[in-house]
C-alpha cells in the first residue's frame, strides 16, 4: 500500500472509532445522570463506590449459569406478564398509561428500526463517494492533460463530500437512532414496571380472596390478615413509586427528545452549510480555470 | 401551430407534464408526480453544453410547441441566437429543438427536451482543421422527444421525433422533423461504419438493443421501470444523433441527411439480431478478431502505440468508476425507500405521543424525512442521467476509438499484403525471363505493373487513414474533455442545488423543535 492509501485508510478508521466512541460515551453519560437524579437511586452504594473507589472495580461478568438462569426468568416473566395483563386496574391513570405504553413501545421499535436501515444506506452511499473520489483520483493522475487537472480537483472535492456525509450519517446515528433506541428500552423499562405493579395488584386480591376465605373458614385468620397487609401495603407503595416514575418518564422523554432534535436539526444543518461550501468554491475554482 | 393544447392522450401516464424545465434544476419537474426520472432528464439533457437557454416568450410554429408552450422553441432560440452570435468565437455547435415539421399530429406530450449540446468543434492541432472550422459555420440542431408507442402486442414499437434546425444551405429547409424508430437509429450506424470507418473516422455509437426492456414496452406495462427504459434510450439517441451532426464529415454523408430529412426511410431489416445480416456480422467480427491475434504491426511511429495504450488504460479506468457509480445509485435508492419507511414510522410515532407540542415536532419530522426522500430519489437520478450514463457512452466510444485503430492496421495489412504479392509477381516474372516464354511474360508484366499500381495505393490509403485517424484522435480527445467537464459541473451544480434545499428543510424544522415544551 502506497504511504497515502496508508494515510487515509488510517484517518478512516479514526473517524470510525471517533464516532463509536461518542456514541458510547453519550449513552454511559445519559445513564448515570439518570442514576444520579433518581431520587431513590442515588442513595444506593453501588453507586457511590462506582463513583469514587479510584482503583480497577474488576467487575466480573456473567457466566453461563447465571445467563441461563436470566433466560429462564425472561421466560416466566413473560408468561406471567400475559396473564397478569388482562386484569383491569381500578386506577384510571395507570390503566391509561398502560395502554399507552404499549402502542408506544410498538411504534418506538418500528421507527428505531428503520431509522437503522436508513442510516446503514447513508453510510453505504457515503463509502461509494469515497470509492468515486480514489477513482477519479487514479483517472487524474494519468498524465497532466487539463482533463486530468480537473479530474484531480472534483477527486479532491468529493474526497471531503464524502467525509461530511459520512459524519452526517454518524451524527444521524447518534442523535436520531440512538435516541429512539434508548425509549424503546426506557419504555420496556416502564412496561416492565407496570407489570411488577400488575403482579403486586393481582397478590394483594388474591391475599384479599385468603383473607376472605379464611374468614369464612375461621382458620389462619390472622396469618392471611398479615400476608393481606403486607401485600396491600406493597402494592400501594408500588403504586406511588410507579405514579412518580411515570411521571418523570413523561418529562424526561420530552426533555430529551427536544434536546436530540433540536442537536440533530442543528448538527444537519452545519453539515449541510460545510457541503454547499465546499460546493461553491470547487465549482467557483473549476468555472475559472475552464 | 398554436392550437396544439390538445393533445391525445399519452401513453405513458407518468410522462404526461410537458415541463421543459431542460436548464432548470429539479424544481421545476420535481412536482411531477411517480416518475420523477422521465422529467428529471429535461435538465439532464439539456446542458451537455453551456449554453443555458432561458425560457423566452412564446414561439407558436415550435416543434415542441406541440407538446408544450413552446417554451422549449423560446429557450433555443434563444440560446441559438447567442450561439450564432459566437460560433465563430467559440466554434460551438448546440443542439435545440425544434420547430413545426406539420408532422406528427398525435404528439404525446411527453418530456421534450432540447438537448445543448457544445460538442464544441474545436480547432485540432492541424492548421487545415482550423481553416475548416472557420469557414462552416457547424450550425445544425439535432433533438429527439416525444417516444410514442406505434401499434400492438409484439409488433409494437416506440416511434421518436427527431427534431432538426439547422441554417446549412445543403438541407432542404431550416427546420424540419420525422419520425424515427430505434431500428433506423441502428441502420444509420451501420451505414455509417461501414463507409466512414475505412477511412478510420471513429463513428459514435448508438444506445444498445435490450430485449428485456422493450419487450416490457411492447407487453404494454406502464410501469415506472418501463418509462425509465424508454427515458434513457430517448436521451441516449439525442447524445447519439448529437454526436454525429457535430461531427464534420460525417455531418456531409448524404445517409445521415436523408436520416434526416426524409419522411419515409426504409426499414432498416438487417439489424435484427436474428437476421441473416445479424450472423454475418458476428462471422466477420470473429475473423477479425482471430486477424487481429496473429498480425504484429511494426510500428513506424510510436503516437499510434502511446495512444492505444492510453486508450485502452483509460477504458479500463474508467469501467471500474462506472461500477462504482452504478453502486452509488443504487445505494441512493435504497436510501430513498428506507427514509420514506421512517417518515411513515415517525408520523406514527408523532401521532401516539400525547405530549401535543413533541407530537407535533415529530409529525414535523416525518414530513422533512419525507421531503429528503424526494431530495435522494432526484440526486439519485442525476447521479444516473448525468453522471453514469456519461461514463458508459464514454466506455463505448473508447471501443469505437480502438476500432478505429483496427481499421489503421487493416490498411497496413491490406499494403503488405500487396507488397508481398507484388514481390511474388515479380519472382515470376523473373523465372519465366529466364525460361523465355514471351506470352506469358507479357501478360506478367501487366500484373506487375497493376499491382504496382496497387500497392502504391494501399500505401498512400494507409498514410491517409493515418492522418486521419490522428485528426479523429485529437477532435474526440477534445471533444471528451469538454463533454467531462460540462457534465460534472452540471452534476455538481445539481448537488449543490440539493444541498440547499436540505438547508432550507432544516431549517424550517429547527424553531419546531426548539418549540418543545
Amino acid at each position: 500500500m502506497t504511504k497515502e492509501e496508508f494515510t487515509k485508510m488510517k484517518q478512516e478508521l479514526e473517524a470510525e472509532y471517533l464516532a463509536i466512541f461518542k456514541k458510547t460515551v453519550a449513552m454511559h453519560e445519559v445513564f448515570l445522570c439518570r442514576v444520579a437524579a433518581h431520587p431513590v437511586l442515588r442513595k444506593d452504594l453501588n453507586f457511590h463506590v462506582f463513583l469514587e473507589y479510584n482503583q480497577d472495580l474488576s467487575v466480573r461478568g456473567k457466566n453461563k449459569k447465571e445467563k441461563l438462569e436470566d433466560f429462564f426468568k425472561n421466560v416466566v416473566k413473560s408468561a406471567d406478564g400475559v396473564l397478569v395483563a388482562g386484569v383491569k386496574d381500578v386506577d384510571d391513570f395507570f390503566e391509561h398509561e398502560k395502554t399507552f405504553l404499549l402502542e408506544y413501545h410498538n411504534r418506538v421499535k418500528d421507527a428505531s428500526a428503520k431509522s437503522d436501515r436508513m442510516i446503514r444506506s447513508h453510510k453505504n452511499a457515503a463509502d461509494d463517494i469515497n470509492r468515486i473520489a480514489s477513482s477519479l483520483y487514479t483517472l487524474g493522475t494519468q498524465d497532466s492533460t487539463d482533463l486530468c487537472k480537473f479530474f484531480l480537483k472534483v477527486s479532491e472535492l468529493f474526497e471531503k463530500t464524502r467525509k461530511i456525509e459520512a459524519r452526517v450519517a454518524a451524527d444521524e446515528d447518534l442523535k436520531l437512532a440512538d435516541l429512539l433506541k434508548y425509549y424503546l428500552r426506557e419504555s420496556q423499562a416502564a412496561k416492565d414496571l407496570l407489570y411488577r405493579r400488575s403482579r403486586a395488584l393481582v397478590d394483594y386480591e388474591n391475599a384479599n380472596k385468603a383473607l376472605d376465605k379464611a374468614r369464612a373458614k375461621n382458620r389462619d385468620v390472622l396469618q392471611a390478615e398479615t400476608s393481606q397487609q403486607l401485600c396491600c401495603h406493597k402494592f400501594e407503595k408500588i403504586s406511588e413509586s410507579a405514579k412518580q416514575e411515570l411521571i418523570d418518564f413523561k418529562t424526561r422523554r420530552v426533555a430529551a427528545f427536544r434536546k436530540n432534535l433540536v442537536e440533530l436539526a442543528e448538527l444537519e444543518l452545519k453539515h449541510a452549510k460545510g457541503n454547499l461550501q465546499l460546493l461553491q468554491s470547487c465549482l467557483g475554482v473549476l468555472k475559472g480555470n475552464t | 401551430m398554436a392550437a396544439s393544447s390538445d393533445r391525445n392522450p399519452p401513453p405513458f401516464p407518468a410522462a404526461e407534464d410537458p415541463e421543459p424545465g431542460l436548464t432548470e434544476p429539479a424544481d421545476g419537474d420535481s412536482d411531477e408526480g411517480e416518475d420523477i426520472f422521465v422529467s428529471k432528464t429535461n435538465p439532464v439533457s439539456v446542458s451537455r453544453g453551456v449554453s443555458q437557454p432561458d425560457r423566452g416568450g412564446e414561439d407558436p410554429p415550435d416543434l415542441f410547441g406541440e407538446e408544450e408552450a413552446g417554451s422549449t422553441t423560446a429557450k433555443s432560440n434563444g440560446v441559438h441566437s447567442d450561439d450564432d452570435n459566437d460560433l465563430f468565437a467559440e466554434a460551438q455547435v448546440e443542439l435545440s429543438t425544434d420547430k413545426p415539421g406539420g408532422s406528427a399530429q398525435k404528439e404525446l406530450s411527453a418530456s421534450s427536451t432540447s438537448t445543448q449540446s457544445p460538442a464544441a468543434m474545436q480547432p485540432t492541432s492541424l492548421e487545415q482543421l482550423e481553416e475548416e472550422e472557420a469557414k462552416d459555420s457547424f450550425d445544425v440542431d439535432v433533438a429527439v422527444t416525444n417516444p410514442e408507442k406505434v401499434g400492438d402486442g409484439m409488433n409494437a414499437y416506440v416511434a421518436y421525433k427527431v427534431s432538426t434546425r439547422t441554417s446549412l444551405t445543403m438541407f432542404r429547409s431550416k427546420t424540419f422533423s420525422v419520425r424515427r424508430r430505434f431500428s433506423d437509429f441502428l441502420g444509420l450506424y451501420e451505414k455509417l461504419s461501414v463507409k466512414q470507418s475505412l477511412h478510420g473516422c471513429i463513428i459514435p455509437l448508438p444506445p444498445e438493443k435490450s430485449v428485456v426492456g422493450m419487450t416490457k414496452v411492447k407487453v404494454g406495462m406502464d410501469d415506472p421501470s418501463s418509462v425509465e427504459f424508454v427515458e434513457r434510450r430517448r436521451a441516449a439517441l439525442e447524445r447519439y444523433l448529437q454526436r454525429v451532426v457535430c461531427h464534420p464529415s460525417l455531418l456531409q454523408d448524404p445517409d445521415v441527411r436523408e436520416f434526416l430529412e426524409r419522411d419515409d426511410l426504409p426499414r432498416a431489416v438487417n439489424t435484427q439480431a436474428l437476421s441473416g445480416a445479424g450472423f454475418l456480422k458476428m462471422i466477420n467480427k470473429a475473423s477479425d478478431a482471430v486477424n487481429k491475434m496473429t498480425i504484429k504491426m511494426n510500428e513506424s511511429d510510436t503516437w499510434f502505440e502511446d495512444k492505444f495504450q492510453e486508450v485502452e488504460a483509460e477504458e479500463q479506468q474508467l469501467r471500474k468508476l462506472h461500477a462504482v457509480v452504478d453502486s452509488l445509485v443504487n445505494h441512493r435508492k435504497e436510501l430513498c425507500g428506507n427514509t420514506a419507511v421512517f417518515a411513515k414510522s415517525m408520523a406514527m410515532l408523532g401521532n401516539s405521543e400525547d405530549n401535543t407540542a413533541l407530537s407535533r415536532a415529530l409529525s414535523q419530522l416525518a414530513e422533512v424525512e419525507d421531503k429528503m426522500e424526494q431530495l435522494h430519489q432526484e440526486q439519485a437520478a442525476s447521479d444516473f442521467f448525468i453522471f453514469a450514463e456519461l461514463l458508459s457512452d464514454y466506455i463505448r466510444l473508447l471501443g469505437a476509438v480502438r476500432g478505429c485503430f483496427d481499421q489503421r492496421m487493416r490498411a497496413w495489412q491490406r499494403w503488405q499484403e500487396a507488397q508481398s504479392t507484388l514481390q511474388k509477381k515479380r519472382e515470376a516474372e523473373a523465372k519465366l525471363l529466364w525460361a523465355n516464354k514471351p506470352e506469358k511474360l507479357q501478360q506478367a508484366k501487366e500484373e506487375i505493373t497493376e499491382w504496382e499500381s496497387r500497392v502504391t495505393q494501399y500505401e498512400r490509403d494507409f498514410d491517409r487513414i493515418g492522418m486521419t485517424v490522428r485528426k479523429e484522435v485529437l477532435r474526440f480527445e477534445k471533444e471528451k474533455a469538454k463533454d467531462f467537464k460540462s457534465q460534472i459541473m452540471k452534476y455538481l451544480e445539481a448537488m449543490l442545488q440539493s444541498q440547499q434545499r436540505l438547508i432550507k428543510f432544516w431549517e424550517a424544522f429547527l424553531p419546531e423543535a426548539k418549540a418543545i415544551a
